[in-house]
């Protein structure tokens, strides 16, 4: 639309939108982002928003934000630092003062900078000045009083006319990065134009207005990042938890299973059980239960008559769920459990970020409770664990834990949509009436999986339950039997079939990055850029957590050093230390609540590759 | 419960071969027997029956029956049995369990269960003691008992069942007696052939920890006069020698006899289980002895829809509007583009 004389020509853009958490600056960010996506750059978003729904306005503790890193090239995180900040208040230069770039441009509404918010936002009088950002490049718009002539004619009250503002701001972007407002627009009559009309078309209006005033006032410089250069292929965008969902959905259909989820909603891991709420037209029974054991426990009785059952919980919620893994570790049922990791102890961090439930998954239970633990590691492979862990859980009668955490649950990227015909069929084990007694413990002898006997079933009606039994199903309290199955539940567990580690750069060098699931883009990215500089470093990823992969000694051995980087206290790199005590392990851990960055990661590479 | 074919068994084609092991005298030996008889009656296919049930002496009862069995953890069978009726509305599902099973650590769920009208039978054994943890008082425990755990006396107020499960909107409550086999057996066709959750409580003896507790309603010297077996449409009429029936004085119930004040049989109430309206039943399951007898038999049965049919009907209709018909047509739907 517009002329642009001068244009920045990047290969990646970092742009954060930071509001009050009314402001709407999840809903823009989304928008920014599937624009760029269908314009045809790869990205990575990280929205990064408060517990409290409405915390008071225009304090640091209410900022939303969302962040998104779109590119020419492959983008694999939200990015570190921002080239572009949207600033609805001075609390939000406040929260993103740090996470700016030097010279990064800053859009903020002037009408907002009233001393009353400074003062709030902790700041003395003049926010920028106090926070050392006078050398950026600060544009000073005046929002709220735009929106209003913008929409003087409208006949809309003050308060309608102001939830525009973010629009103006969106619209300010889009003529930055030149970007269509098609999709936003539809998106606006969408959502709007059955309801309120009116409001549609205020926020068309707004929209516009700010793409206009951005042209105008000739104090910005328009960026161009180019379509990236990626697979051909049909694409979509996706966040985890609905790749999550989509993940059981693609299992059911496989595994020709109906899909039940019994689940209590829990930041961050609702969006799992809303999403498969929503496909009733694909059959999911979903049962929003009482609490987080009837989530679990409904579970393991749609799984007992013969569903692809899973469940959906955070950290607090799988503690709940303990006991009743363990009948599932018992009963020797297909369930899966999905664990959107969240920054704790007990309440901890909702809305943040953390890799600290690894411990609780794979030992949380009373007894000798294994279970399968799978991870995964991007937004959109979510789909595939998700799958992954159904097709363990039914063909090897077990409860898996998939561990996602809220930076993959919310984070979005463009996803190259699979066709169903591609995955893998899953076969469980169903027993079949022979005309004798069926024994609901007889194991398969290479795999030690029992055999699936769905209540209805004639001729196979049989008796399950939480006590120690025998290969028959009754009740034993024989001192060798127990050890025997309990070590066979072990073994069970152990025999799952799980792919090799690959390695990410050479097979052999100065330094092995390790890592497991959701830190992937974070330590992908550093190796990568390492290595871009001459750097003997190396990386490879976890997905699969118990069983361990076969290879994982054979990898680690070709390394002099060997660092293994979390978002917890040490959990994973303890795990190694047991499973394969040879290895001299480094660690690097951040309990922040927030991703890597992967500046830090680099840094602390580099530092131990000059021995510092 | 869809197309069931009718079958012939004998209640012992519904034993499972595992030796009973509670207590000699245990009133749960006669709850078993009545259930296997009323299966027997009730010609289900076997393989149609889940029992699912949680911790407790009473718990261990899908042992002893060769049908599908889930015994499950401490307090949870309300929660595990509607996942099955939910997973598998064809299946006939019994949910076994006890007054701290249900009540105390399964409270939650109890409730929820028969708020949700999942078509669940629930025969709850109320023996007002924990059995299997030798004897510490329970929910149901009347204030002041001695136990183990209350060597001075409870000072807590006890659980009614029937209180619970009309405040839950609950839609059908029976009452019973361990060892009375003929009503227990009619009671327990009745709450299966209910569509919706169906609460049954019996009356049960433990033997060991709270011998006798419900003695002095239950004996059979005293019981025709301390209890009334209520049946739909018919007149509340007791004693041994059908000469007392329950009134309704003002707003409350009385009992009286039948030939004194010119009280004829056209005085007496007449059962109506249908009534909507929970009040009567809930005065009606609240009688307690000695001011009135004790009501025995089905004293609600309203149904509504059941979840497990509403879920059903739910997809049905979504399916039918909805343009996804596979996963290819969800992961294609909404926003994609080509490259």
């Amino acid at each position: 639309m517009g002329k642009k004389s001068q244009v920045i020509e990047r290969d990646a853009v970092v742009i954060r939108f930071s509001g009050d958490s009314g402001d709407g600056m999840q809903l823009t960010g989304t928008l920014f982002s599937n624009t760029s996506a269908l314009f045809g750059n790869d990205l990575a978003t990280f929205p990064d928003y408060p517990a409290e729904i409405r915390a008071p306005q225009g304090t640091v503790g209410g900022v939303s934000g969302f962040q998104v890193n779109i590119g020419h090239n492959e983008v694999n995180t939200p990015g570190d630092y921002a080239d572009v900040l949207v600033a609805m208040n001075p609390a939000a230069v406040r929260a993103n003062a740090k996470w700016v770039k030097d010279g990064a441009t800053i859009i903020y509404d002037s009408d907002n900078f009233t001393e009353k918010n400074i003062l709030k936002a902790g700041y003395k009088a003049d926010p920028f000045a106090e926070d050392k950002l006078e050398s950026h490049n600060l544009i000073g718009a005046p929002i709220a009083t735009l929106v209003k002539e913008a929409l003087k004619d409208m006949e809309l009250d003050q308060k309608e006319i102001l939830k525009t503002k973010n629009m103006f701001a969106l619209g300010i972007v889009y003529w930055m990065f030149d970007r269509e407002l098609e999709y936003t627009e539809s998106f606006i009559d969408d959502k709007f134009k059955k309801k309120k009309p009116k409001m549609a078309e205020a926020n068309k209006k707004v929209l516009r207005a700010g793409y206009y005033y951005a042209e105008t006032i000739e104090a910005l410089t328009p960026f161009k990042i180019s379509p990236a250069d990626i697979a051909k292929g049909t694409y979509r965008n996706i966040t985890g938890n609905t790749a999550t969902a989509w993940g059981f959905l693609a299992a059911a259909e496989k595994s020709g299973l109906e899909l039940y989820i019994g689940s209590y909603p829990i930041t961050p891991a609702t969006a799992v059980l809303e999403e498969l709420a929503a496909r009733k037209d694909l059959g999911v029974k979903s049962f929003q239960a009482e609490d987080e054991i009837a989530g679990i426990c409904t579970t393991l009785g749609a799984s007992f008559a013969g569903d692809l059952a899973v469940t959906s919980t955070s950290g607090p919620g799988l503690a709940l769920k303990s006991e009743a893994i363990g009948l599932g570790v018992m009963a020797e049922l297909p369930i899966v459990i999905v664990d959107v990791q969240r920054g704790g102890p007990s309440t901890g961090l909702p809305t943040k970020t953390e890799q600290s439930d690894l411990f609780q998954a794979l030992y949380g239970r009373n007894g000798e409770s294994p279970v399968v633990v799978v991870a995964a590691s991007t937004p959109s492979n979510c789909f595939e664990y998700a799958f992954r862990a159904a097709k363990i859980a039914l063909e090897h009668m077990t409860p898996v834990i998939l561990l996602t955490d809220g930076y993959l649950a919310n984070g979005s990227e463009p996803w190259k949509i699979p066709s169903m015909k591609d995955m893998p069929a899953i076969n469980p084990p169903y027993a079949k009436y022979e005309g004798k007694e069926f024994l609901p413990y007889e194991r398969d002898e290479k795999t030690l999986v029992r055999k699936w006997a769905v209540p209805g079933t004639f001729g196979l009606e049989h008796r399950i339950g939480g006590l120690e039994k025998t290969i028959k199903g009754t009740v034993s309290y024989i001192p060798e039997n127990h050890e025997k199955m309990v070590r066979m539940r072990e073994e069970k567990v152990q025999r799952v079939d799980v792919p090799d580690l690959k390695v990410f750069g050479d097979d052999k060098g100065d330094l092995l990055v390790v890592g497991w699931g959701g830190t992937y883009g974070h330590l992908y990215t550093a190796v990568k850029e390492l290595r871009e500089q001459g750097y003997k470093v190396s990386s490879t990823h976890f997905n699969y957590i118990k069983p361990l992969p076969k290879n994982v000694a054979e990898v680690f051995a070709k390394y002099k050093k060997i660092v293994v980087c979390e978002l917890n206290g040490g959990q994973f790199v303890n795990y190694l230390r047991m499973k394969h005590q040879q290895f001299a392990y480094l660690q690097y851990n951040r309990v922040q609540g927030l991703p890597f960055t992967v500046e830090e990661i680099k840094e602390n590479c580099i530092k131990i590759l000059e021995g510092k | 419960m869809a197309e069931i074919k009718n079958t012939q068994y004998t209640a012992k084609d519904l034993k499972s071969d595992q030796e009973v092991r509670w207590c000699p005298g245990c009133g749960d030996h006669g709850i078993l027997t009545s259930i296997q008889k009323a299966l027997a009656e009730l010609g289900v296919p076997k393989e149609k029956y889940a029992f699912i049930s949680g911790i407790g002496c009473s718990s261990r009862f899908p042992y002893y029956m060769n049908t599908y069995g889930f015994h499950s953890i401490h307090g949870r069978a309300s929660a595990i049995a509607s996942g099955v009726k939910v997973a598998n509305p064809d299946l006939m599902v019994w949910q076994i369990t006890g007054d701290g099973d249900a009540l105390a650590i399964g409270g939650n769920h109890f409730i929820h269960l028969v708020r949700r009208n999942i078509d669940i039978n629930v025969v709850l054994f109320n023996n007002e003691i924990y059995g299997l943890t030798k004897g510490q008082y329970s929910p149901t425990s009347h204030k002041g008992i001695v136990t183990k755990t209350s060597p001075f006396g409870t000072i807590e107020e006890p659980f009614k069942v029937a209180e619970l499960v009309i405040g839950a909107n609950g839609r059908f409550f029976a009452r019973t007696i361990d060892y009375n086999i003929n009503l227990s057996t009619e009671v327990y066709k009745e709450a299966a052939l209910f569509k919706g959750t169906s609460v049954v409580e019996v009356l049960q003896n433990c033997v060991i920890f709270n011998d006798g507790i419900h003695s002095n309603v239950t004996d059979k010297e005293v019981r025709d006069d301390r209890t009334i077996i209520l049946h739909h449409g018919e007149p509340m009429i007791f004693g041994k020698d059908n000469d007392k029936g329950i009134i309704l004085d003002g707003l409350k119930l009385k009992v009286v006899k039948l030939g004194e004040n010119g009280i004829t049989e056209k005085n007496i109430l007449v059962h109506d289980a249908h009534e909507p309206n929970p009040g009567i039943h809930y005065m009606l399951a609240g009688m307690k002895y000695p001011e009135y007898p004790v009501a025995l038999g089905v004293i609600r049965s309203v149904e509504s829809q059941t979840y497990d049919s509403a879920i059903t009907e739910q997809i049905d209709k979504v399916k039918s509007k909805s343009s996804i018909k596979c996963v290819d047509d969800l992961l294609h739907s909404g926003s994609t583009w080509e490259v």
